[in-house]
């Protein structure tokens, strides 16, 4: 048996040809790839991955540029006023590596590519439209929850947590109630 | 810059590039997973999960890793159930979630700068209009509260039966994909 195969795709490695892409990576290599990232974290930082809380700390950063005194009586965005205020952030600097790694493995896999990915019966302009309006509609999510899939899920599903365990059934449940809804986006 | 601030940069590049690897940085593949066409948002996010979890669980045994010093997310039941509704609607909306969508966008996808943008902005309008919302995110505590807390468990217990559904949930993923 090859053990080379179940890693094709994780690490750098030439494309054939010009215009075909890599291919990707086993799903189960790279989630355990994925699963020792988030255990360094855990070791080297005290903490797990995360995403939506550098959207929620740039987003107190903006108001407080915009009206200091409004976001210091915010109870919501005032918590990342301390400290060294919220574009010192960790996730905010952790989330500049992921598109800094997201653009580099892109890169080498020769999948770096300027197009609007969407379903085949949805046009461009309906495209960008239901990625606005599902990206807000996940950040007022994100904000009740206290996370997203990387903070809440991920890292809390690894860490045991209750709330993590709820937040990842709900979710799923949620887009599988939705997905006949909006079928017509992607099938 | 501080050592924790570079840390953060370093962690979010082994982040960003496992996820563009796995393909996860293309939304119709992410959607799959909701027609159950392509499965494997649920395949990463679960290896994932059980590795950090077992390594999490062995490095504390080998006293390695002091897991009180490591920060649990704090459940809030009702919140973290509507909220998570609301999340996965929005995923299949968008396709893509608030850090996939950071891997779209640095991959060249205009989708994903256009999820990104629908974050900040979902992000930004609950926060402003955070004040009647309050009692609500604050209701159902249960402060930092785990698996083995709640069924009074042992916790090496509760790693065996996590990893046993897995195993399980990866063969049922195989044979759904395959009749897609």
């Amino acid at each position: 048996m090859s053990f080379g195969k179940w890693f094709r795709g994780l690490g750098v490695s030439r494309s054939r040809g010009k215009s075909a892409p890599q291919a990707y990576a086993d799903p189960y290599i790279a989630g355990t790839g994925l699963g020792l990232v988030l255990l360094a974290a855990f070791v080297i930082a005290g903490r797990g991955l995360g995403a939506s809380g550098a959207f929620a700390s740039g987003a107190a950063g903006v108001v407080a540029a915009a009206s200091p005194a409004r976001a210091a009586a915010n109870p919501y965005f005032a918590r990342y006023l301390s400290g060294g205020g919220p574009w010192r952030e960790w996730l905010l600097f952790e989330i500049a590596g992921v598109v800094i790694g997201g653009f580099l493995s892109a890169l080498v896999a020769g999948r770096l590519r300027a197009i609007i990915e969407r379903g085949p019966s949805l046009g461009r302009g309906g495209r960008l439209a239901n990625a606005f309006a599902g990206g807000a509609i996940m950040g007022i999510g994100a904000v009740l929850a206290r996370g997203c899939t990387s903070g809440l899920a991920l890292t809390g599903g690894a860490l045991l947590s209750v709330g993590s365990w709820l937040f990842m059934i709900a979710a799923f449940a949620g887009a599988y109630l939705f997905a006949p809804i909006v079928k017509r986006a992607w099938r | 810059m501080t050592t924790s601030l570079a840390v953060a940069i370093m962690i979010g590049i082994a982040f960003g590039w496992t996820l563009e690897r796995a393909g996860l940085g293309s939304a119709p593949k992410l959607a799959g997973q909701f027609y159950l066409t392509d499965l494997t948002v649920f395949k990463v996010m679960f290896s994932a999960i059980v590795t950090a979890m077992l390594g999490a669980f062995w490095l504390a045994r080998l006293g390695v890793l002091d897991l009180s010093q490591v920060y649990v997310p704090e459940t809030y039941l009702l919140p973290q159930l509507a909220g998570g509704v609301l999340f996965g609607a929005g995923f299949v909306i968008a396709g893509l979630c608030p850090g996939t969508s950071c891997v779209a966008a640095a991959a060249g996808r205009g989708d994903g700068a256009l999820v990104m943008l629908g974050m900040f902005g979902g992000v930004l309008a609950t926060g402003l209009a955070f004040a009647p919302l309050r009692d609500f995110y604050e209701s159902t505590a249960r402060g930092s509260l785990t698996l083995p807390d709640l069924l009074h468990v042992p916790y090496g217990a509760i790693v065996c039966a996590v990893v046993a559904m897995a195993l399980i949930a990866f063969q049922i993923a195989e044979r759904v994909e395959k009749r897609a």
